[in-house]
Order: structure tokens, then sequence, then C-alpha cells
């Protein structure tokens, strides 16, 4: 029977392996941003695994200030990217509505000389 | 004797989170998994909590117990009625 | 006898984390991956404090899944649809998928050889023989805020930096329609008790479970709850105060730390008499600076009246800002 650590440790390695082919495979942001959650998961999974030390000891509390400052980290990241993602939406549907406005203006154009050439 | 008590009311509290569960799965719409994620909420955790007060006495752990349940009640109430407001009006936006 | 009940329980928790990962990640609609996100960090929370690690249960869920999901739910209003299709040639499909699988034998090799082949000597005698001295008894407290400070100021400035990107790219997100009344009867008593959690988990954190993060977390979960039932709420708030209180947890820690440089020579170096205090004074600023960053965060942008200062920035912001 594997040990407690070896078990949890091959979870994390096996929810970062899971996090990074979501994140290669999508090409949107909000897929690829929870896949690489899922990868962060996964390395603090890893983390946790080597700091414990049974059911009576004390684990090692170094590893887990790591974890908590890289938890805090992780939704900072994830906010950061999302306001990108949201910017670049934004540039986006202006750049298409432009295009739209573009497009009628120089269809009016074309419409008004073929009227004074018909009169 | 306490402990065996403990045990079979966190076995009847967790049967309630099956039924849950099960209703989740497999209930056809929204409504009627809210109702039996309702019965998972109030009832399930209600003997989990009782469990855990069986298990570790003392005054001030049961009270912080009870008041966890009764939070998380108060939670599950509110959220399950804006899912339900939510799933009605995109019904009627559909009709 | 026990052994194996609780091999039975941690393959039964590992078999679920999995399980929720792989259809978090594989999910078509987004809707739905965020919400498996969410319970995969509810999950995450229970095996942390499996694994006897109650500080990290308690920021998981608060962080991890509470401010975590709120960010992504309310982003997912940002996409036009809510419909994922994956859009890879089946070639660049088997590239990934070998790719991934060799990097995960790779990985659980280099794991059980780790495991195995180490001489099993952590840090925990080391931490424990210098716990007095720290100023506080929780181990992990004494790790954060005395032994490795320095690392806990560098993150402070991270979430800084994190949060003044959020507010630099966008103006405020539109508000949400008001929910009704049963949420906005629940926020009235349950803000109040979130605040007392919030300052109760701060005390805490010296001698129990709990800390800076976890109760700054909680107070932001709090704001953004009054934010999601009263939602012009945070309007008037004075917006001098709010940049003050951005800048208070690293303005705090960066002074201590100086402090002690002229006191003890050496940056960060608490002196062991007044160490609790100083900790208890950092971990109050930190909270208020960490709350307030994570409410903007959530909040989406700069609020209302918060002027672009620089004529180039605010024809940039006319132009593109516009929702």
């Amino acid at each position: 029977m594997i040990s407690t650590q070896l078990l949890y440790a091959l979870a994390g390695v096996g929810l970062f392996a899971i996090g990074l082919r979501a994140t290669l495979l999508h090409h949107l942001l909000l897929p690829r941003l929870l896949a690489l959650n899922v990868c962060g998961a996964g390395v603090f999974l890893i983390f946790i695994a080597i700091a414990y030390a049974g059911i009576e000891g004390m684990p090692d509390p170094v590893p887990h200030a790591l974890v908590l400052t890289g938890i805090v980290v992780a939704v900072s990241a994830t906010a950061m990217a999302l306001a990108l993602g949201r910017r670049l939406e934004n540039i986006k549907s202006d750049a298409i509505k432009s295009e739209a406005t573009k497009s009628e203006t120089l269809k009016s154009a074309a419409v008004k000389p073929e009227a004074m050439n018909d009169e | 004797m306490i402990d065996s008590l403990a045990v079979l009311a966190v076995f009847f509290g967790l049967f309630f989170f099956l039924s849950g569960s099960i209703g989740l799965l497999r209930l056809p719409d929204v409504f009627s998994r809210l109702h039996a994620l309702a019965k998972a909420d109030n009832i399930g955790l209600a003997f989990v909590a009782l469990g855990v007060i069986l298990l570790e006495p003392g005054l001030l752990n049961d009270i912080k117990v009870v008041i966890i349940w009764l939070l998380v009640m108060a939670a599950s109430a509110v959220s399950s009625h804006l899912v339900a407001r939510r799933a009605l009006r995109k019904e009627r936006d559909d009709d | 006898m026990i052994e194996i009940l609780w091999f039975m329980v941690d393959v039964m928790l590992v078999l679920l984390l999995l399980a929720l990962a792989w259809t978090t990640c594989s999910s078509r609609d987004v809707m739905r991956a965020v919400t498996l996100f969410i319970a995969m960090g509810l999950l995450l929370a229970i095996i942390w404090a499996r694994l006897k690690a109650p500080d990290l249960a308690l920021a998981e869920a608060i962080i991890g899944a509470g401010i975590s999901g709120a960010l992504l739910l309310s982003a997912i209003r940002d996409y036009p649809s809510t419909a994922i299709a994956v859009d890879r040639s089946p070639l660049m499909h088997s590239i990934i998928n070998t790719f991934t699988m060799a990097l995960t034998i790779v990985m659980s090799w280099a794991a059980w050889h780790g495991l195995n082949m180490s001489d099993g000597v952590r840090l925990s005698e080391q931490v424990a023989s210098q716990l007095a001295v720290s100023g506080v008894s929780n181990p992990v407290t004494a790790v954060l805020l005395n032994f490795r400070a320095y690392d806990t100021l560098l993150e402070l400035a991270v979430v800084l930096t994190a949060v003044l990107t959020v507010l630099i790219l966008n103006d405020k997100r539109a508000d949400s329609t008001a929910p009704g009344p049963l949420l906005q009867g629940m926020t009235r008593w349950l803000v109040p008790l979130l605040v007392v959690t919030s300052g109760y988990l701060l005390w805490v954190g010296a001698h129990a479970p709990g800390g800076a993060f976890q109760a700054g977390a909680m107070l932001a979960a709090a704001m953004i709850l009054l934010q999601l039932a009263y939602p012009s709420i945070h309007q008037g708030f004075n917006l001098y105060l709010l940049k003050i209180l951005l800048v208070i947890g690293i303005f705090i820690f960066v002074l201590t730390g100086l402090w002690m440089m002229s006191v003890n020579d050496d940056f960060l170096a608490f002196s062991p008499a007044h160490a609790g205090t100083l900790i208890l004074v950092i971990e109050t600023a930190a909270t208020i600076s960490i709350a307030a960053a994570l409410t903007l965060a959530y909040i989406g942008g700069r609020p209302t009246g918060w002027e672009a200062d620089n004529h180039g920035n605010r024809a940039m912001t006319e132009k593109g800002g516009a929702e």
C-alpha cells in the first residue's frame, strides 16, 4: 500500500497534467484560466503532500506558508488575467463596430452618385 | 456507547446526503433538484452536526456547530431562492 | 485496520478530485466549468484539512472557492457566447496528449524517487525550536510573518500590482439588477457576522489556525456580498481613503522593517520582546489592504469618479474604455 504522501503527491501530478493538457488544448481565455488554476492546485497539493508528517506528527509549516502565499497570488493573477481579457473583448467589439459604420458610410457614398447619375 | 451513537447519527446524515446527490443527478428539472438538495442541507447536515456534537462535547463547541448548521441552512435557502427565480425568469422569457 | 480505512478515504478523495478536475477542464459550457471549479475548490479545502493544514483549508474555502468563484462568475458576462469548442487539429491533439502523458510519467517518477530516496528531514524541528522567540505560537503564522516575512511583503506587493492593473485597464462593471428582498434581508445580518468573524480570524491567528490572509479575504467576501445585494452601495466611498487603504499594508510592513533595521541591524529582524505586537500590527494593516484589493478586483475597474490624471491616459480611456 502506498504511503499517504506518495498518494497525494501523485494526485498533485495528475492534477497538474490535466490542467496542462487543457491549457494547451483550448484557445479561449476562460477555459485556459480555469485549467491554469487547476495546474496551480496540483502544485499546491504536491507541496502539502511532501510537508505531511503522519496523523500524529506536526507537519512542516514552511510549505504551508508558501502555499498560503501561492493561493493569494493565484487569485490576484486570475483577477488580472480577467481584466486583460475584458479589455481585449472591448477592443475587439469596438473594432467590429467601427468596421460596420465604415462600410455603411462607403455604401451610402456609393448610392448617392448613382442617384445623381439617374437624374 | 456515545461513539456508536455518534457514528449512527453520521450514517443517517450520510444517507440524506446520498439521497440529495441522487436527486441532483436524476431529477428532470431545476426546481425538483433544488427540492432534493434542500433535504441534504437541512436534515443531513443536522444529523452530521449531531454526530460531531456527540464526539466532541463542550458547550462552546456545541454552540459553534449549531450556529454553523443554521448558517448553512440560511445560505442554502437564499441561494435556492435565487436559482429558482432565475430559472423561472428564463422559462418565462423562452415562452 | 485504521490505516486501511484512512487509505480508503484518501483514495476516494483523490479520485473525486481528479474527476472534478477532468470535468472542469473538458466541459463544453463555461458556466458548468466554473461551477465545477468552485466545487473542486471546496473539495481541495477538505483535503487540506485531512492533510493537517487547517490554515490552508480556511484560505482555500474563502479565497479559492469563494472569491475566485465570484470573479469567474462575474467575468462570464464579458464574453459573447458560453459554448467552449476545442479548435485544434487532430495532429496537435495527439502531440499535446503524448507530451502531457510523458510529462506525467517523468513527474510521477520524480515524486516517487524524491519521497523514497530522501532522508525525510523536514523543517518542523527547526521551526518548533525557534517558535518561542517568534512572538506567536501558531507555526504557520510564525513562518509567514517572522521567519519568512520578506516573502509576505513581496506577496502584498504582487497583490497590489495585480489590483493596479485591474484599475488601470477598465471602468467599473455595470451594476447587476437588484436581486430582491430575500438576499438583502440575509445580507443585513450576514455581513456584520462576517466582519466579526474576520476580526476573530485576525486575532486568533497568533495561537490557532487563522491569520491576516483569511481575515482579509473574509472581509472582501463580505464587501462583495454587499455589492451583490445592494448594487450601488459602494458608490459614494471616499476614493482618497480607498487609495490609502490599498497601500497601508505594504507601508506599515516596510516601516516596521526599516525600524527593526535601525534597532537590530537587519531588515525585518523582529526583536523577540516586541515580536508579538509588531506581528499583530502588520497583520491588521495587511488585512485591510487585502480586503480593499480583492474587493476592487471583483468590482472590475476604476470606481466611479476615480479620474485618470494624465491627459494621454484620459484620451485613451475615453476611446477604449467605454462599454
